[in-house]
């Protein structure tokens, strides 16, 4: 490999004195991408110390995470995530949205430093998860797929002991340890034993003791998965406060409604590729026109209407296999309601229901995929 | 590396407030020795004969390395469930020393070996074992079992991260300490033992542990055991540690 011309650069410029942010910045100025001076700074040269939070603040990207062509297999026949790009805005709540196996999971264990990734590199809030991992660590807080509190000691032993493993004090650890259970409404079962808490106790928990060192990027995985839906809302209205304060949210789910109310960004994933990114309403509107559905009361009737209707799709009617429920993405407003009742009528077959509304995510992802979503 | 101390003792702690509040696993890492330790004094003991006067003399500090290698296969046991409740992910992803979570767990559960071996030797002096050699050797004693039983839960540590559910854990653990501790000399002298076994039972490193030990409480002489001990405590260590720290690195 032959060495950068930046690399030179650098070296000279460190000599007379110059610290990496006024480099960072120089280069920047000249045009350079500041991930690429980032990256040459920490592939080729020697790290000074505190040199990391220096690059850190120089940023000038506004990308808290970013991911450059990561891919992960387990083993030769299984691949995870396959040359995955994306950034995720600092102080945005990201969801990653995908069946079960998409790989959404993958993805947050190689941003958290649970895995290596085979190739390509991910640096969260300054860090890359491989080289400064450790570091990285500390910078964030991480809510896995299951509830993670010790059952045989109390909430606030809990909270205190991942405090203290994020090297807080011991006095500072009880006192947000404190506060994070009066803020999750625990403060009554504070001194239990977490094996006398219930599910939505216990995630609730899990979810402070991520919280305790204030981290500057939560990562949370299927955060209301098994939640009933007065806790979720709860949830999300906790997520939403944290990012008000300035946190920044990747979570992943499989609920397409989660990601259409709750994030600001949605990154649609499948076996392992990005299909699709935007704001919900970006994704919907790439379905284009209105979706007409179609409701029946003879399941065997189902696909001669969805030839019926067929000539009034801008793509083929899809005929949901257990509801019955014939769908088709259409263009032109309300007067295709009169004409398909119309149509119905003159072939006599009866309609129980239908309705003219704006595609959701489901529509998307079926429209992406091919298949729908769980 | 200024945190790793403070890491490993927040570790520890965890992992003794977890003997604290589930006394069962207390009751069980001494109740079954207890058993044993009824049993061949007043059941088997009447028919072994040892050469070394009264049989509790001779069963006791065999039933105490018995109880220390029991309790190093809790050590597994503990891992696999962390590993299995995702409780390792959420350590894993603090910036807390990695090696924190085994050493906390090995050096748990070797402070509650001292608790065991104090309260086994209290029963065995309601049932008339008495140290015949000065409590200065009895302490060397002790210090030998605590050595043993924290190779031993490297072992079980490595066992533990290794297998895929703690049931597997726990039968696992029982595969190899099984004959382990029967064909020893913890209960009968190795030299009655037929030739095979013998042979086994005379390079265990549970006989050469449980003779030094019983040479250090009886005032017999300790020979070689010390050393055949130590070496065999080494050697697993130099195998087991870099083992299950390397297991420790590659869950996922």
């Amino acid at each position: 490999m032959t060495a950068h011309p930046l690399i030179s650069y650098i070296n000279s410029a460190r000599e007379r004195g110059m610290t990496s942010k006024q480099i960072t910045r120089a280069l920047t100025g000249a045009g350079w991408h500041v991930h690429d001076v980032m990256d040459i700074m920490l592939d080729h040269l020697p790290v000074r110390e505190g040199e990391s939070q220096i690059i850190h603040e120089s940023e000038t990207s506004d990308n808290i995470i970013s991911v450059r062509n990561v891919s992960k297999s387990y083993g030769p026949k299984i691949i995870a995530l396959d040359n995955i790009s994306l950034g995720v805005k600092r102080g945005s709540i990201t969801a990653l949205l995908g069946p079960n196996g998409a790989g959404k999971t993958t993805l947050i264990r190689l941003m958290t430093t649970l895995l290596v990734p085979d190739s390509g590199a991910i640096r969260v809030a300054g860090y890359d998860t491989v080289r400064q991992a450790q570091k990285l660590r500390g910078a964030i807080g991480l809510a896995g797929q299951y509830v993670a509190v010790d059952e045989t000691l109390t909430g606030q032993e809990n909270l205190e002991m991942v405090g203290r493993l994020y090297h807080l004090s011991p006095s500072e650890s009880a006192t947000r340890a404190k506060g994070l259970l009066l803020k999750f409404d625990l403060q009554d079962a504070a001194d239990r034993p977490v094996k006398t808490y219930s599910g939505g106790m216990r995630r609730r928990l899990d979810l402070a003791a991520s919280l305790i060192a204030r981290p500057a990027v939560l990562f949370l995985d299927e955060p209301t998965a098994g939640l009933d839906p007065r806790s979720r809302f709860m949830l999300w209205q906790t997520i939403r406060e944290l990012v008000e304060q300035g946190t920044t949210v990747l979570l992943t789910t499989q609920y397409m409604e989660e990601a259409d109310q709750l994030a600001h960004h949605i990154i649609v994933i499948d076996h392992g590729h990005i299909i699709a990114q935007g704001t919900a309403d970006e994704l919907k509107r790439q379905v284009g026109g209105d979706i007409l559905e179609l409701h029946v009361s003879e399941r065997d009737k189902a696909h001669q209407i969805a030839a019926l209707v067929s000539k009034y799709g801008i793509s083929e009617p899809r005929v949901n296999k257990e509801t019955g429920v014939i769908t088709v993405p259409v263009e032109g407003g309300a007067s295709i309601l009169v004409d398909v009742i119309r149509d119905a009528d003159a072939e006599d077959l009866k309609l129980l229901d239908i309705v003219l509304r704006r595609p959701s995510l489901d529509d998307v992802f079926l429209k992406l995929t091919g298949h729908t979503a769980i | 590396m200024s945190h790793t101390f403070s890491d490993i003792k927040v570790m520890t702690k965890r992992n003794l407030l977890r003997h604290r509040r589930l006394p069962q696993l207390l009751v069980f890492s001494t109740i079954q020795p207890v058993m044993f330790l009824l049993l061949f004094t007043y059941v088997f003991g009447g028919a072994i004969t040892t050469g070394a006067g009264k049989y509790i003399n001779y069963l006791l500090p065999g039933i105490l390395v018995q109880a220390v290698l029991f309790g190093a296969m809790q050590t597994g046991i503990g891992l696999m469930e962390d590993v299995s409740k995702g409780m390792i992910d959420r350590f894993r992803s603090l910036p807390m020393a990695r090696s924190a979570i085994l050493a906390g767990r090995t050096i748990a559960d070797m402070l509650r070996n001292i608790f065991v071996i104090v309260l086994m030797t209290a029963v065995g002096y309601l049932l008339g074992f008495r140290i015949e050699h000065g409590f200065f050797n009895f302490l060397i004693a002790v210090g030998m079992m605590l050595t043993f039983g924290f190779a031993f839960s490297w072992v079980s540590a490595t066992i533990g991260l290794a297998v895929k559910n703690p049931e597997t854990a726990q039968v696992a653990g029982f595969i190899w300490v099984f004959p382990l501790a029967f064909a020893s000399s913890i209960f009968v002298p190795v030299a009655t033992m037929s030739k095979g076994i013998r042979v086994f039972a005379e390079y265990n490193p549970i006989t050469y542990t449980v003779n030094t030990v019983r040479a250090l409480a009886l005032g017999l002489p300790v020979d070689n055991n010390i050393w055949f001990a130590l070496i065999w405590i080494v050697a697993i260590m130099a195998i087991f540690v870099p083992l299950g720290i390397n297991k420790y690195r590659k869950i996922t």
